[in-house]
């Protein structure tokens, strides 16, 4: 009987303990996305480049991309958001920059940062960003207006792979959201 | 098979088998197995009758164009005569039928209900493992419910109740829907999944530690194997729920924002967890049919299964395979193809173990002793139904067909062939079986054949125009349409009140064998029945095995 309800003791264990493993796996999916989404590219996240690695990518003379700019506000926020230009030509593995023109139309100061992703989501992982507003947050003044660079280039790698060498165009969305002084948790 | 006589009880005659404690003792603080599963077979069809209810109230909304009756339904309850409140209910409505009917009827009836009664039974243990942590899942899940119940009371944003679908997608969750009403269903789904993780590790431990003295695992019956599958989904797939709905909660009311694009979250995470636990959870449902199935289709074959290890081996196949197919369910949120082609392939995958069940059940049948008791008409009616149920589930399981037929009536058709014919087919196959055991009555087999048949008719007049429905572009979860699909909708409306019919027959069929059935002894079934219930009296006493039988 001892060696019965030890038994049952043990299993009841090692099956609760698997239940709590996979609260804990249930939990670690989001940072364990965000992680996955960063390195390969996945969904369209775009990869973020240091100085030195972009000084060291060939450029492609004859092979052309054309980048698309969209900008976003999310509802409520009182920006005016938009590019300088609604779309670049470029050659792959060439960099460049963009301005985008923000302006705060409330009355109050105001905080936000962007999201960001591009698409077709399979030129994602080489879409290259060197320098991009959307790695900080900004704020702006009452009718205070800023102009914010990006500078990227598209990885000549996209012409190895087979998903992705056909794409011609690409579409480079940012979304301003207010940065809410409660919903920085997440 | 095994050497237990009812009269071995006795021999220990300080230990009356068949000492009962008081009323309020035996059924509030339960720690019987029999009676914990009776308890459940009870709630089971109490929230049957109600979730059936409201699909009858959606149908008959649904009968013809047009909105006729959810601004009254809405007024009734206490909310506005408006129709956005009264489309509101129908949200709500959805929700409840949804999740009433999956955490409140096949769940507690199939793993509750009859894997209480039988499980331990069958592997010839005298009990559960943790008789009182039983009587917890119990109370817990009887508690879960009124707590969604009450949500439909409380204000959910737009109107009374949660009207998020029973996937409770975020954002309309979360900032689409303020007021307690969703924090309410949430609570519910935690104490619901905590109900049935503790069930499962009960189950877990029950059949790994407590089996009879011969009684090794590719012995046990496949019952048994099909409810020690359903518990290790249980247990691997519940807590990704509990953590999806978490963060739902910590959303909603902590200013977190996993699933707000504004904070740097991702809505389609949500998608990802509750699939994660979803897809699993569709098993959930189904496996233990499979097992009640296996039982009833060799007994009136009077055959052993064909195949016993293959059959076992498809549902632990089919469990495993259930856990890395879940990204069907959201072919259309804009994943690559590459993903969609794996997703696909994996899901066409589980036709293979499912198809080895459905051929080995014919194969039972062939040569076999066959007699067409009523129990053995609904696993019929359960092979036939899974099957058309699982082609159209290949059907969907096509990443580019899907991106057509996603949210669509056809959809809808799909899933209830496989559950709410298929699941709810293997329990009247189970109740019919069981009945002369658990009550040690027999059952009116005249009413049982009329139950089987309109009730047959009936939810095929129901859900196979939705095929065409679906296929003609009608979304799920409206109350209204267009003209065109009226015709259909209509005739689905009208199979609703044959199934009602049947469902009469059901309940007086009930009634007739507790007080007037006539009495069985051991084993009504005869020679097909070869598992260890029919070596007990009917019914089987209060304590049984006092003495462990051994199995040769």
């Amino acid at each position: 009987m001892q060696l019965i309800a030890r038994g049952k003791n043990r299993t009841a264990m090692l099956a609760a303990l698997l239940a709590l493993g996979m609260v804990a796996l249930g939990f670690a999916a989001v940072p364990l996305y965000r992680l996955f989404c960063r390195v390969t590219g996945f969904a369209g996240t775009t990869m973020r480049v240091s100085e030195e690695t972009a000084s060291a990518v060939p450029v492609i003379d004859n092979q052309t991309i054309s980048v698309r700019f969209d900008s976003n506000t999310a509802p409520g926020l009182g920006w005016t958001f938009r590019p300088e230009r609604p779309r670049d030509t470029l050659s792959i593995g060439q960099r460049d920059m963009m301005i985008f023109v923000a302006r705060n139309l409330t009355d109050r100061t105001v905080t936000a940062t962007a999201t960001f992703n591009v698409t077709p989501s399979q030129a994602g992982p080489y879409f290259a960003k060197v320098q991009c507003f959307c790695f900080t947050e900004q704020t702006l003044a009452p009718g205070e207006e800023i102009r914010m660079p990006v500078v990227y280039y598209v990885d000549p790698k996209i012409l190895e792979d087979p998903d992705a060498r056909d794409v011609r165009e690409i579409t480079l969305s940012y979304t301003f959201f207010p940065v809410d002084e409660a919903a920085t948790g997440g | 098979m095994t050497t237990i006589a009812a009269d071995a009880d006795h021999a220990h005659h300080d230990d009356h088998a068949d000492h009962k404690p008081g009323f309020f003792v035996r059924w509030f603080m339960s720690t019987n197995h029999k009676d914990i599963g009776t308890l459940y077979l009870i709630f089971a069809i109490c929230a049957g009758i109600i979730g059936s209810a409201l699909s009858g109230l959606m149908r008959l909304e649904l009968a013809q164009e047009g909105i006729q009756y959810l601004p009254h339904w809405a007024a009734m309850l206490g909310g506005e005569e408006t129709d956005t409140a009264g489309k509101h209910f129908w949200n709500v409505m959805i929700t409840a039928h949804g999740l009433i009917m999956v955490f409140f009827m096949v769940m507690p009836a199939i793993i509750g209900g009859f894997g209480n009664w039988f499980v331990p039974i069958m592997i010839g243990a005298p009990d559960m493992a943790f008789p009182r942590m039983n009587n917890i899942s119990f109370w817990l899940t009887f508690v879960a419910f009124f707590m969604l119940f009450g949500s439909m009371f409380v204000s959910g944003g737009s109107g009374l109740g949660a009207g998020t679908g029973w996937t409770v997608y975020a954002p309309l969750s979360t900032s689409g829907s303020t007021g307690p009403a969703v924090d309410m269903v949430i609570f519910s789904l935690h104490m619901a999944g905590a109900a049935s993780i503790l069930g499962a590790i009960n189950f877990i431990t029950t059949i790994f530690n407590m089996r009879a003295p011969g009684m090794t695992l590719h012995k046990m019956p496949l019952f048994v194997w099909s409810v020690l599958v359903t518990a290790f989904l249980l247990l691997l797939s519940l807590p990704v729920l509990a953590a999806a709905i978490t963060m739902l909660l910590t959303d909603r009311n902590f200013g977190t924002a996993f699933y707000d694009a504004a904070g740097g979250g991702d809505p389609v995470l949500y998608q990802h967890l509750f699939w994660f636990f979803g897809h699993p959870e569709v098993y959930i449902m189904i496996l233990p049919g499979f097992g009640i199935v296996s039982q009833v289709v060799s007994t009136f074959s009077k055959k052993p299964v064909f195949g016993y290890l293959g059959m076992a081996y498809a549902m632990v196949a089919i469990g495993v395979v259930g856990f890395i197919v879940w990204a069907h369910h959201m072919f259309t949120v804009g994943m690559r193809v590459d993903l969609k082609m794996y997703f696909t392939a994996a899901t066409m995958v589980i036709a293979v173990p499912t198809g080895i069940k459905i051929f080995s059940w014919l194969a039972t049948m062939w040569g076999g002793s066959l007699s067409f008791k009523t129990p053995m008409l609904w696993a019929l009616g359960f092979i036939f139904m899974f099957t058309v149920g699982g082609v159209t589930g290949v059907v969907l399981a096509n990443g580019g067909v899907d991106q057509n037929l996603h949210d669509t009536y056809y959809v809808v058709a799909h899933f209830h062939y496989v559950l709410s014919l298929g699941a709810v087919f293997a329990l009247f196959a189970g109740f019919y079986y069981w009945i002369p055991k658990m009550s040690g009555r027999m059952y009116s087999e005249w009413m049982g054949q009329l139950h089987f048949w309109t009730f047959f008719i009936g939810v095929n007049i129901v859900f196979f125009p939705q095929h065409f429905l679906g296929q003609q572009g009608m979304p799920r979860r409206y109350p209204d349409y267009a003209h065109a699909f009226e015709y259909w909708h209509h005739i689905s409306s009208l199979g609703y009140l044959v199934v009602m019919v049947g469902l009469l027959f059901f309940f007086a069929n009930v009634f007739y064998t507790l007080f007037a059935g006539k009495k069985v002894g051991a084993n009504p079934w005869g020679e097909g029945a070869t598992t260890l219930e029919w070596t007990l009296s009917s019914p089987p006493p209060y304590h049984q095995f006092n003495e462990l039988p051994r199995i040769a």
